[in-house]
């Protein structure tokens, strides 16, 4: 990871959300990652998706028209 | 496909085989290098896992052209599926229509319905299995909930007209069925032009996967809220609440999936889609036509369905007018190699209809790897046997 990167988690209803999340942005060209849930973080499932801070409000807003939820979206 | 056995193979409309090479690959590749739970944990594996059982979301999304690759729900066979859409959406008070050309996936779930307040209508198809839809539409009344029906006959082929009846349903404001257990993967279905809010489907038949495989496609107007699962348990989401999760495909999905198959299935449906349903449905056609040209020019043979390729899948049943169909099966087994299914086939209500019951037929189910040749094999043998 680069330190000098800011990062966000956008978390979901489940792990299948997630995994439809990481498609749907990597379709869209916005980089992303899945990753485990960090444990401080009051999980709804295993594995989140991980993207620059600068991306987040243009990913909530693709993932949004794709009828994905985010639940929880943390700055880390 | 390399090193075929002898034998030749006319039970495709049972199971398909043999299994496209990649299919083979796919299980091999998942079970040496990934084989974890999708879902159940956040390690690297767990989600290359979760991935391809993503990926066989979208294939199948994408097959029946639907948009929503989460409200496709994995079961362990159609007849689940089935299950699922009857028993979790029809209510005491409902009433459903279903045709006479019906597996027994279909009546049985029906019947059982039945017996706790749902009415049911059974419209009578022609000897051959067609479905006229006006007899359909005549069936409707106040109460009419859902109509269900196969896409094609499991006994003969018939081709039931989805199209127009998935305008019926539009019309009347009726949620729309299909058991696509013989059609999918060799015919072209979009649930959006064929107006399907239900759509059940195998993974073993015609996309040409394996056993333990199939789902339901949970269209956009489908009340997801009222839709109870058939069971309930660990999903892998919402582990602090004891209470199944609402959202899909979480709700109808408990329990560990098929993942070894579900990698299976998404090698077959994308081999399916790279050959292409239109040349699988030519070359299937081209061979039904051979089949039934052959057959019918021997005198004792009795063809039942359509006899017409183009109003049928590749499945075709007959009986030598002198033998039992256990009789012709087992010498076509024991002395030809020629393999296929004997009997009632799981749908008696079918063979009412075509007039076959109880006896039942001989069926001989085509598939994409059938040759001309194995039908010419095929129709000496039945003219040695007559």
């Amino acid at each position: 990871m680069n330190a000098k990167r800011s990062y966000a988690i956008l978390l979901f209803l489940s792990a299948n959300h997630a995994l439809r999340a990481e498609k749907v942005l990597l379709d869209s060209g916005i980089a992303c990652k899945l990753i485990p849930v960090p444990k401080d973080i009051s999980s709804e499932c295993g594995i989140c998706v991980r993207i620059l801070k600068t991306e987040t409000q243009k990913s909530v807003a693709e993932l949004t028209n794709h009828k994905l939820l985010v639940t929880k979206c943390i700055n880390i | 496909m390399t090193n075929l056995i002898k034998k030749i193979y006319f039970d495709n409309a049972a199971t398909s085989w043999p299994k496209p090479d990649c299919v083979v690959q796919a299980v091999t590749d998942f079970t040496q290098n990934i084989g974890s739970n999708p879902g159940r944990s956040g390690h690297s594996a767990s989600v290359k896992s979760g991935r391809i059982v993503y990926a066989a979301r979208e294939s199948i999304a994408r097959l029946f052209n639907f948009a929503d690759p989460l409200r496709v729900i994995f079961t362990s066979n159609i007849t689940e599926a089935l299950n699922l859409a009857l028993k979790g959406l029809l209510k005491s008070g409902d009433h459903v229509i279903t045709s006479s050309m019906e597996h027994n996936s279909m009546m049985r779930p029906m019947r059982q319905l039945e017996k706790h307040g749902i009415e049911m209508t059974v419209v009578n198809c022609e000897q051959n299995g067609c479905l006229d839809p006006a007899d359909l539409s005549r069936s409707v009344k106040s109460t009419t909930k859902m109509i269900a029906l196969n896409h094609a006959s499991n006994v003969t082929g018939t081709l039931l007209p989805i199209h127009e009846v998935g305008k019926i349903c539009t019309d009347y404001g009726l949620l729309f069925l299909v058991d696509t257990a013989q059609t999918a993967g060799a015919f072209p279905i979009d649930m959006e032009e064929d107006h399907i809010d239900l759509l059940a489907f195998t993974g073993h038949k015609s996309l040409y996967g394996l056993s333990g495989t199939g789902g339901l496609i949970i269209g956009d107007r489908v009340d997801v809220e009222n839709f109870l699962p058939l069971k309930e348990g660990g999903t892998g989401s919402r582990s602090e609440e004891e209470f199944q999760p609402i959202f899909l495909p979480d709700k109808f999905e408990s329990g560990t999936l098929n993942f070894t198959g579900l990698a299976a299935l998404n090698a077959s449906v994308n081999w399916v889609r790279d050959t292409g349903i239109e040349n699988i449905r030519r070359h299937e056609t081209e061979l039904t036509k051979h089949l039934l040209s052959g057959l019918k020019s021997i005198p004792k043979i009795k063809l039942y369905g359509p006899i017409n390729e183009n109003f049928q899948t590749a499945t075709v049943s007959f009986n030598l007018n002198n033998l039992l169909p256990s009789e012709t099966g087992l010498i076509l087994d024991e002395k030809f190699n020629i393999l296929c299914r004997i009997g009632l086939h799981c749908a008696p209500a079918a063979h009412k209809t075509v007039g076959t019951f109880p006896t039942g037929t001989v069926r001989f189910g085509l598939g994409y790897f059938n040759s001309k040749a194995e039908i010419n094999q095929a129709i000496k043998a039945l003219e040695a046997i007559s």
